[in-house]
């Protein structure tokens, strides 16, 4: 079963949804800003779900991942789902 | 009130105070019209995918544009390549203008483009995805990248620019229409108005589309593909690229100080119900021009130049240069379509002449049409030919026609912003 780290977190955001010149995507607070101070709306969020279900063979309901905050709550929110797919 | 819904006498003048091109002709308004001025093409065999196999093989690409550097990160992936070059033309115009958006009340400035194909490219991407994938493979962003308004929704959200917004779609007459239509926000609330259009639907996709319409020209040598009005004209070069322009209203510009490359005098738009049929087109286009000269309060004689649509196809090139020669007087008037530089832009081609027009008037010279040979039997028109005029034009007209009969003519005036002359 792959892991899941903030830094794939970055590398799929980086690659779907882009990055803008005045965010630090490898900044300490990374982790803890909220999305849409990242830049990223619900669209992008959409997309991000797309990628982790295909590349991790998960199934994400709609709208669970939207209700997270930041990408410490959407790594925390992988995270269980990769365990319950490992049972 | 009048047909244009705003009551007469209610007209305020309108001015263009920057400039933003990214062109086949180059990237940015000072290269392009060097490249004008030079009579250097961008037509060149089609690089942006492999074109053997097709029956178009030729076509103005832009060069060495770099969305990455050009464009906001977040929006390379999220956008077709239509809104990254209008994104990074509207960001240019802006900086031409002097205009920042963030002084400016957000309710009183509007964002209005042309756009004919839309996101192609980027619904290419994702019908592959589509077809070779899953449906799970298609990106989130397809929704709103392939739109017609997307660049206009784009460049709105990127300046912060909440008037009222919108799209034209009239094929390569658009670019018109938009500036047109630019001018009736300034006269009902505006003060400032990025309008143009771009489009870029060099991909196989948007190509195969275009094909049906028998216009586009086969030949494979780039110096021979787009010969409008030639003896030798076998259809036209499809391109990729525009023009956004800032138009403000005139006492708006004046307030902030800024000079402009020139004012929109007067515009109409008809439509031909029988564009198949050569002899309706003629006739629409007159009375079209004829309105936009009453619209301008002017007449004939006023006009020193004219930006013919130029269409490539010997039937409708004879049609225009009839309606020309109807309104002017045979050779009454100096005719030239830089666009046998670039090909034909789409939604892009009218803005991108109504820009070199603005330059031409600011430099005080009309430009030539380069690369044409020996000019059609029956076009009785005074075609630019081999080098530009130093004739110090104040008044130009550009014509423009899209697929299904749209038809558009634009009148633009001097203003005062003086550009050097260097023709070559």
């Amino acid at each position: 079963m792959p892991e899941f780290t903030l830094d794939d977190l970055r590398r799929i955001l980086r690659a779907s949804a882009g990055v803008d010149e005045q965010t630090d995507l490898d900044g300490d607070h990374f982790a803890d800003t909220a999305f849409a101070d990242l830049g990223y709306d619900s669209l992008a969020l959409l997309e991000l779900v797309n990628r982790i279900e295909r590349e991790y063979g998960i199934q994400i309901p709609d709208g669970d991942l939207a209700h997270t905050q930041s990408p410490a709550e959407a790594l925390a929110y992988v995270h269980t789902r990769l365990r319950e797919a490992r049972v | 009130m009048s047909a244009s819904g705003i009551r007469p006498g209610r007209r305020g003048r309108s001015v263009v105070t920057g400039i933003g091109v990214v062109a086949p002709t180059g990237i940015g308004a000072a290269r392009h019209w060097e490249s004008v001025l030079a009579g250097k093409s961008g037509i060149g065999r089609i690089t942006r995918f492999d074109p053997t196999g097709y029956p178009v093989r030729v076509a103005g690409e832009v060069p060495g544009f770099r969305a990455g550097e050009q464009v906001p990160g977040r929006l390379v992936p999220q956008t077709d390549r239509f809104t990254h070059f209008a994104l990074a033309a509207a960001e240019d115009a802006l900086a031409d203008a002097a205009a920042d958006p963030a002084t400016l009340p957000e309710y009183e400035m509007a964002v209005v483009t042309a756009s004919s194909s839309g996101g192609t490219e980027f619904g290419q991407h994702e019908m592959e995805n589509l077809y070779q994938q899953g449906s799970s493979w298609v990106g989130a962003y397809q929704s709103i990248a392939w739109f017609y308004a997307a660049t206009t929704g784009q460049v709105s959200i990127r300046h912060g620019m909440r008037g009222p917004c919108g799209v034209i779609c009239g094929e390569q007459a658009g670019g018109l229409d938009a500036l047109g239509q630019s001018r009736r926000l300034l006269d009902t609330g505006s003060r400032l108005v990025l309008s143009g259009g771009t489009d870029a639907s060099l991909c196989p996709y948007g190509l195969v589309a275009q094909l049906s319409t028998g216009h586009l020209s086969t030949e494979d040598d780039p110096a021979r593909a787009y010969l409008p009005f030639d003896a030798a004209a076998s259809g036209f070069v499809p391109g990729e690229g525009g023009a956004i322009l800032v138009v403000e209203n005139a006492e708006a510009a004046r307030a902030r100080g800024v000079p402009s490359y020139g004012e929109l005098l007067g515009y109409a738009a008809g439509f031909d119900p029988t564009a198949d049929g050569t002899a309706a087109r003629h006739s629409v286009l007159v009375s079209v021009i004829h309105r936009a000269l009453t619209d301008a309060g002017l007449t004939p004689d006023a006009v020193d130049m004219v930006f013919a649509d130029a269409s490539g196809v010997p039937a409708e090139d004879l049609a225009e240069a009839r309606a020309i020669t109807e309104v002017f007087g045979p050779g009454g008037v100096p005719v030239t379509a830089p666009k046998t530089l670039t090909g034909r832009l789409y939604a892009g081609g009218a803005a991108l002449d109504v820009a070199t027009a603005l330059l031409a008037l600011s430099a005080g010279v009309v430009p030539h049409t380069a690369g044409l040979g020996r000019p059609a039997p029956g076009c009785e028109i005074d075609l630019v030919l081999d080098r530009p005029r130093q004739t110090d034009p104040r008044t130009a007209l550009v014509l423009a026609r899209g697929h299904g009969g749209f038809t558009s003519a634009l009148l633009v005036g001097a203003g005062d912003r003086p550009l050097r002359a260097q023709p070559a």
